[in-house]
């Protein structure tokens, strides 16, 4: 079966974001004053073909593991289907 | 005659500045395509700056897939001295071989500049011929060069003396001003300034001679395995 894959990959809470901070900044001057703790990540969309949902999810995961994100500075949500 | 071999993957720019500095400490260096599944008969090992996949996903994410990392790692592992320059710097923490990760510059900016560092370890493969506390002048550039790291290594770097090189003014942000750090064994070294690039007076600085001799000694001294 074929299941299409959602993986946010996110700065982990701690890890700067100069990129988040940075559009945080510019806000104001473009007339927005209550935006706070903008934080910039990166949506990485797939198809896996897998058994079952959780057959999928551990492909999914491991893929996170070796390549979408590194586990020192971030961390993944999931959405499959 | 120590010889070198010079990592290149697509997207890679600084080797032939790598090779020349090489070359020009009286080293053979070769260049070895990220393709081939061998390092080959080298004594050392270069993984160079530039932007190897084009920093795509994030830098060095997809290069340690490169079928020459295997080869690179079993080097490593066996005691071969192994430097990362710069994106090589990043290739090598994305590969495991080295603690920590390189994120973007604290003040968001492309940084390209000389900058002082200062030898903080001269037990590594690439500092063994230099002193602690020498000021070296080296350039930097890059955009992430942030380095960071768990408390627990943080720890670990210091109390095992790893921390070879620091900023004398963090330019990026840098956990501790850590310009560059060894493996366990010594014989891997990350940094993010380039010694290649200081290699000739005329250049501003050849306080890079000081590092790449130190490297070519760590090679020298290998016993043949």
């Amino acid at each position: 079966m074929r299941f299409p894959v959602l993986v946010e990959v996110r700065l982990r809470p701690g890890i700067a974001d100069p990129e988040g901070a940075t559009i945080q900044r510019a806000l104001p001057a473009l007339g927005f004053d209550g935006v706070q703790e903008v934080r910039v990540g990166k949506a990485i969309r797939f198809n896996v073909e897998a058994v079952d949902e959780a057959a999928a999810r551990r492909q999914v995961d491991e893929l996170c593991r070796r390549l979408l994100a590194n586990p020192v500075i971030e961390d993944t949500a999931v959405t499959i289907g | 005659m120590t010889t070198v071999g010079v990592v290149v993957f697509p997207g890679s720019n600084c080797e032939h500045d790598a090779v020349e500095a090489l070359r020009g400490l009286g080293a053979d260096a070769e260049l070895l395509w990220h393709g081939d599944s061998a390092v080959g008969d080298v004594d050392a090992v270069v993984l160079p700056g530039g932007f190897a996949h084009g920093d795509y996903l994030r830098p060095g994410a997809i290069a340690r897939f490169s079928p020459i990392m295997s080869s690179i790692t079993e080097f490593a592992a066996a005691g071969g001295p192994v430097v990362g320059i710069c994106n090589g710097f990043q290739v090598l923490t994305e590969a495991g071989l080295l603690p920590g990760a390189l994120q973007k510059n604290s003040g968001s900016r492309f940084l390209c500049a000389p900058t002082e560092l200062v030898v903080a370890s001269a037990q590594s493969a690439l500092t063994c011929a230099t002193n602690v506390g020498e000021v070296l002048h080296l350039p930097i550039n890059h955009f992430e060069g942030n380095y960071t790291c768990s408390a627990d290594t943080l720890h670990e770097l210091r109390a095992e003396d790893r921390i070879v090189l620091r900023y004398v003014s963090n330019p990026n942000g840098s956990i501790d001003d850590i310009a560059g750090v060894c493996s366990a064994g010594r014989n891997v070294v990350g940094l993010m300034p380039h010694p290649e690039r200081a290699c000739d007076p005329l250049l501003g600085s050849a306080d890079g001679r000081r590092l790449l001799a130190s490297l070519l000694a760590a090679a020298g001294d290998r016993l043949p395995v």
